[in-house]
């Protein structure tokens, strides 16, 4: 590996100036030679900004009492706070699966044909009773570990939308129509099964592009284990908070008197709704509340809205891009978009 | 982003989630239900920050302790396994983990309010198959979900000749009227509705957004909400008063 550097540099504490060996030079771009006593590094950085955050506060306060720019900030850190526990969790199962769950685990769990591999991954989506943002680290640790990714992608599209939660919350949230929820796990379980089915015969390995992870083959377990967390947690985590930018703007900006005037015509209902379903980014065990409540619109259309939000929204995408790499999840995304708009609406009109 | 960096971002927005759970602001975000979760997320955050650390510590003693036996660069081999070699890109996403940490602590965004429930349509009711009368008490507790639902389903039976007492937030309605309001949460503050009663009765000087006790009895008007013109039931308002936020702002 490049860096050979001494963690003094990294700290960028006062270190007493550690003994450089050449190799180490090249390493060092963007920080300043090692030979310095001391030096402004990422920590020292962040110490100086939290000061004087501090010492603003109270004109922060100021900044941000218009009311639009507080209800953003608001569903900001809301969106943010009901993800925090799925990420978290989601995160350490994912260190758990990357780092203890030996390989030959999955190549026995799993199939041996990938074509097979691809229904039963996306089955066991049932077991991960948690929501979209968990479900992304997770399938890349799967990938990392040997499973074919058309599996793994299968399983990452169906875990959020076919577990007991999330179904369970949509009955509660359409009483009187049960064929909701059926409707809901079926085409979800199909657009999943369909995309990794998509993936063996037209996806290329190198449109992944999973990072570099030499810390998940530490010799000490518990050391990868907790590296692998950290690592995901600013990473998935750090997108994770782009999505939530995003949805806050939505949610913010779009005056919803505006939604009203598509709700009438059939096909415009079907496709606004998907587009919402995206910019929304809400968690899969609350969208179908949210659906519930836009009664205007058809029930065909709100299916498609439940079927493609799981799958495909902002935030998702943000951490995609991160996980998988930008190349990836701007094919897979859009695939999918379509995948669900369609298969959505065929159980919409047979089902509902 | 070294990973001491990592680790001190981590910790201060474990910390953060642990404070929100400890003191209920998490209550302004998201439903009751998610604070174990929060509260366990919150020290696992924490928890992967100290580890870091402690990592981290031991990592470089043990560099010192190698280079006083000898200049030979072995004290480096733990070093090659950090995972952030590979460009420091992958984790400069993560400085983006400072807003959420830093406008809770600094900002501490309050719950929804009028702007919300103006902006979006009453949330829509679906009428119970039955309507058992109100418990004892005068004036006995509605909330506004129930009082809604037995105004507009039932015609008010259950409702008319008791004394109301209702807890909700003013909001301004159509033509300059008022409104008590309050948002209906499911899962957190981004799919939050509004559910909507109009007042009529005694005029009252509170501004938007004022939490306010009113008591009242049952009006047989019925309005419609501009933003999605569903029913909003109507309360002929006899007392009031202005309270502070409730802990559980949203229902």
């Amino acid at each position: 590996m490049s860096t050979s550097e001494s963690t003094h540099a990294d700290i960028g504490e006062p270190a007493p100036p550690a003994e450089i060996t050449p190799a180490a030079a090249p390493g060092a771009k963007k920080r300043t030679t090692k030979a310095e006593p001391w030096q402004f590094g990422p920590l020292e950085g962040l110490a100086v900004l939290l000061i004087l955050l501090l010492l603003l506060r109270s004109r922060l306060s100021v900044v941000v009492s218009s009311a639009g720019l507080q209800t953003w900030t608001t569903i900001f850190v809301s969106v943010l706070v009901q993800a925090m526990p799925f990420l978290v969790f989601g995160v350490a199962l994912s260190a758990v699966i990357a780092v203890f769950v030996p390989r030959s685990f999955w190549a026995k769990a799993l199939p041996q044909h990938p074509a097979l591999a691809v229904p039963a991954a996306g089955v066991a989506g049932v077991i991960l009773p948690g929501c979209e943002c968990g479900s992304v680290p997770i399938a890349g640790s799967l990938i990392r570990r040997g499973v074919t990714p058309a599996a793994a992608l299968a399983f990452l599209l169906a875990a959020p939308a076919i577990n007991p939660i999330v179904l369970t919350a949509t009955v509660i949230a359409f009483p009187g129509q049960p064929l909701m929820a059926v409707a809901r796990g079926t085409a979800s379980l199909v657009v999943a099964v369909l995309m990794g089915w998509l993936w063996l015969r037209i996806g290329r390995p190198e449109w992944i592009k999973l990072p570099h992870r030499p810390d998940l083959d530490d010799a000490s377990k518990w050391r990868a284990f907790w590296a692998a967390c950290r690592h995901d947690v600013m990473h998935a985590g750090g997108f994770l908070v782009v999505g939530a930018a995003a949805a806050a703007t939505i949610n913010v900006v779009i005056p919803e008197a505006w939604l009203q005037s598509l709700a009438s015509n059939p096909v415009v209902s079907v496709i606004a709704l998907a587009v919402l379903a995206v910019l929304l980014s809400i968690c899969s065990e609350a969208d179908a509340f949210v659906a519930a409540s836009l009664s205007q619109f058809s029930l065909t259309s709100r299916l498609v809205f439940l079927v493609v939000g799981p799958m495909v929204d902002l935030k998702l995408i943000s951490m995609q891009a991160g996980v998988f790499g930008r190349r990836f999840a701007f094919r897979f995304a859009p695939a999918t978009f379509v995948a669900a708009i369609l298969i959505g609406s065929l159980f919409g009109g047979v089902l509902l | 982003m070294n990973r001491l960096t990592q680790a001190v971002i981590m910790l201060l927005l474990g910390a953060t989630v642990i404070k929100a759970t400890v003191t209920d602001t998490y209550l302004r975000y998201v439903k009751a239900g998610l604070g174990p979760y929060l509260l366990a997320a919150g020290i696992l955050l924490a928890a992967a920050a100290l580890a870091t650390f402690w990592y981290e510590i031991r990592t470089a003693r043990n560099r010192e302790a190698a280079q006083a036996h000898d200049h030979d660069d072995h004290g480096h081999d733990h070093e090659h396994d950090d995972g952030h070699g590979h460009g420091h890109g992958e984790t400069r996403v993560g400085w983006l983990l400072l807003l959420p940490a830093l406008a809770m602590l600094m900002i501490s965004p309050p719950a929804l309010g009028s702007y919300s429930a103006n902006q979006a349509g009453s949330v829509g009711l679906s009428a119970a198959s039955d309507y058992p009368p109100l418990p004892d008490g005068d004036p006995v507790e509605v909330t506004l979900l129930d009082y809604a639902s037995r105004a507009l389903f039932d015609s008010g039976k259950s409702l008319t000749g008791r004394n109301l007492k209702l807890t909700g937030f003013i909001t301004p309605g159509p033509d300059g009227s008022m409104m008590l309001a309050r948002i209906v949460l499911t899962c957190c503050a981004a799919d939050g509705r509004p559910i909507k009663v109009g007042l009529t009765g005694v005029s009252m000087d509170a501004p938007a957004d004022a939490w306010v006790q009113i008591e009242g009895v049952y009006s047989t008007q019925v309005g419609t909400d501009p933003v999605n013109n569903a029913q909003i039931a109507y309360i002929e308002v006899r007392g009031w008063q202005e309270i502070d936020e409730p802990k559980q702002p949203y229902v």
